[in-house]
């Protein structure tokens, strides 16, 4: 039987996967060098998850992240060497520097941030994919978040209500089984997370997040679910991390014999051979697709160092928007390149909110039901 | 002009924005069916629907929140706080997010937004009820902090607020809804920034916001009376400070005391004091004095909370010692 995928697909996903692994080894290499500091949080082996879902939803679907943010904008197709100069902390970063690791915004690629609080972004994509519904755009919002966020107040208070009212919403809880170095099983009283949207009526289910194919296949199913009106959907990747919670972390918390076991599961190659498999690619299309990507990785890391480091004006920049100011587009201030897909929304004028949120029946009978007169 | 109440005037300027804008809407608890906790959103629900007066469950760091991500993608969100005491729930979206959007997407984002509500102490409500929290928000960079005082200033404020590209948080006070002062019709807008005088004089400079206004301007009366002359300088808005105003004033009278709600320590009224003695040193005849709450948690028995709150005596007093009058 043929292949449900085109080898386009297949090489796609592959060139990502492996542009998220080479890009995060050589961040670890210069974290050692001393030209990266802080926080650094590693993707590595949770790349199926990234790339499925990219590939499952639109190029100008909204996106955003928790501090683990590097890879889902490669994935989108952000400039490997902006991301890394802002991990340098320099001008030449996507913040300029700014930002660095933990908060990543690429606007033009509809990659709305890294946060550094967990959960803390989970609400702000109830809030976008509002405007999304308010705006009468089909544009769903994904919002990608790990195992342990899901303990935090603001995942329950969102999911509330983000099926109440609707809300186009991908929730996608990437559980690689710690948070830090507590395993989610012993902080959590239902540590299988999705299961948690039983409690507020949402669709949930969970996925193989080893598997780009699966994670890609689960995701189209909920997008179009999500985009044809019917609400939020919960989604569980199940994960893992092959490094630590961050670089400096030695991961001593988990038996070598378990990493070791999960590595045999390495999305990167599962993908390789199922395409060899199918007969949809050659060894030499991986080896040519590997040289290219070594390169853009040596590319970005000289970018990265080429740049300069921001101006102390740059300081009193960026806090609050001064009247008739504009916003900053990357692209165009680093690589001087004409940005089109910048957003741009209605203005309130030529806007019709035509959205019921709460039908005035819906209300009443509501009521009724509570014994009160309407 | 039309006589209204603060809280009609803060009604007016949410229908005024919210038609001239469709981006704008207002979610918070109670503020659609049940026409508002304080009847600031009353009429509103009809006028405007569903999707614009949004009834949020009991969640202020969710909805919050959730404002914010609208905020960031173009729409202008108004979140009603049923009071900030209860915002301290939804504190991480406001300052850990709202406040550093800009910033950390290196100027990609904007965030426009306004997060409004009562603030302030009294009622006989005790310690969690009673709380005037402007110096903690007025503390973080990339956010705004107004504090109107009069119905004018709470229309025209709130206006400029949401039309503001910035996070802007409003404290109206809550002991201030049923006053009553003339609001202009229409396009009254104020812009965030600017101290107002509220009555000129020249002996002695009182700097004050929101509701303490009231007890400078009932000290200043009595004041006046025993022939000391008082200007009232009301900030208005708290973030930024407008310090030419309060060098302006100072200059002019020499003398200044401070009054605010809260407590001292890191007060708004100890930045205003560093400003005077940093910049118009050479002008003041008297050390500044500041009147603030007591430095304690607020209690019910009525007499308690009296003492904790400034006053018109207190004020009177702080005056009095600006002016090396005997009885200070
Ligand atoms: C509110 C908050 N508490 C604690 C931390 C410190 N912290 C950073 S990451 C992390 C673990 C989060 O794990 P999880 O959500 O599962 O994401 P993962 O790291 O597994 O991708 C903790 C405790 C934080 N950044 N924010």
């Amino acid at each position: 039987m043929a292949s449900a995928y085109s080898k386009d697909l297949l090489l796609t996903m592959y060139r990502k996967m492996y542009l998220m692994r080479r890009f995060e080894e050589r961040t670890q290499q210069q974290y050692g060098l001393g030209k990266i500091a802080g926080f650094c949080h590693l993707y590595i082996g949770q790349e199926a998850v990234a790339v499925g879902v990219n590939e499952a939803v639109r190029p100008d679907d909204y996106m955003l992240s928790g501090y683990r943010d590097h890879a889902q904008p490669l994935a989108r197709g952000s400039h490997a060497g902006m991301i890394m100069a802002e991990l340098f902390g320099r001008t030449g970063g996507y913040s300029k520097g700014k930002g660095g690791s933990m908060h990543i915004f690429d606007i033009e690629h509809h990659f709305y941030g890294g946060y550094g609080i967990v959960g803390g972004q989970i609400p702000l994509a109830a809030g976008m994919a509002f405007a999304s519904r308010y705006r009468n755009e089909d544009r769903i919002t994904v919002c990608y978040f790990g195992d342990a966020a899901a303990n935090q107040g603001a995942f329950h208070e969102t999911l509330n209500m983000a099926v109440k009212w609707k809300l186009p919403v991908l929730y996608i809880c990437e559980n690689n089984r710690y948070g830090m170095g507590t395993a989610i099983a012993r902080v959590s009283a239902v540590p299988e997370i999705h299961k948690r949207g039983a409690g507020y009526n949402m669709r949930h289910e969970a996925v193989d997040g080893m598997d780009a194919l699966k994670v890609y296949e689960a995701v189209k199913d909920a997008a179009a679910y999500i985009r044809a009106g019917n609400g939020p959907v919960l989604m569980e990747a199940n994960t893992y991390r092959f490094r630590g919670h961050s670089v400096v972390d030695p991961a001593t918390y988990r038996s070598k014999q378990e990493v070791e076991d999960e590595r045999k599961n390495d999305p990167i190659p599962r993908l390789m051979h199922y395409a060899l498999k199918e007969g949809l690619a050659k060894e030499s299309d991986f080896e040519a697709i590997e040289n290219e990507i070594k390169e853009q990785v040596d590319e970005a890391v000289k970018f990265a160092d080429e740049s300069p480091e921001p101006s102390l004006d740059e300081l009193w920049r960026d806090t609050i928007v001064e009247e008739g100011e504009e916003d900053v587009r990357p692209r165009a201030r680093v690589l001087g390149e004409k940005v089109d897909n910048w957003p741009s929304y209605p203005s309130g004028k030529d806007l019709k909110v035509t959205w019921d949120l709460e039908p005035r029946e819906q209300a009443e009978k509501a009521d009724k039901a509570a014994g009160l007169k309407s | 002009m039309a006589e209204l109440m603060y809280r009609e005037a803060l009604n007016q300027a949410l229908a005024e924005e919210m038609e001239r804008d469709a981006n704008v809407f207002l979610i918070g608890e109670e503020v659609g069916r049940y026409q508002g906790a304080f009847k600031v959103s009353q009429g509103l629900l009809d006028k405007f629907g569903s999707a614009r007066i949004i009834d949020a469950p009991i969640s202020e760091l969710g909805f919050t929140g959730l404002g914010v991500g609208a905020a960031m993608v173009g729409l202008r969100p108004v979140v009603e706080m049923m009071t900030w005491n209860f915002a301290i729930l939804a504190m991480d979206q406001i300052v850990n997010n709202a406040a550093k959007l800009r910033h950390m997407s290196g100027g990609q984002l904007r965030c426009p937004i306004v997060f409004r509500g009562p603030g302030g102490a009294g009622g006989r409500l005790s310690s969690q009820h009673s709380q005037a929290l402007e110096s903690t928000y007025a503390h973080f960079p990339g956010l705004k902090v107004i504090a109107p005082a009069t119905p004018a200033d709470a229309k025209g404020l709130l206006k400029a607020a949401i039309r503001d590209d910035n996070p802007v948080v409003m404290f109206e006070g809550e002991r201030l809804y049923a006053i009553k002062g003339e609001v202009p019709e229409g396009e009254h807008v104020i812009p965030l920034g600017k101290a107002d005088v509220k009555r000129e004089g020249k002996d002695v400079t009182l700097i004050t916001w929101s509701r303490m206004y009231y007890f400078c301007e009932e000290a200043a009366k009595q004041l006046e009376s025993e022939g000391i002359s008082v200007e009232i300088l009301d900030l208005r808005t708290l973030r930024p400070l407008d310090e030419e105003a309060i060098l302006a004033s100072v200059r002019k009278t020499n003398r200044a005391v401070i009054v605010e709600e809260g407590w001292p320590l890191a007060g708004v009224g100890a930045q205003v004091v560093d400003i005077i003695q940093s910049k118009a040193f050479d002008d003041l005849d008297a050390p500044v004095v500041r009147v603030t709450g007591l430095d304690v948690n607020m209690s019910y028995a009525a007499n308690l909370e009296n003492a904790i709150q400034p006053d018109a005596p207190k004020i009177i007093a702080a005056v009095k010692k600006v002016l090396y009058r005997e009885g200070a």
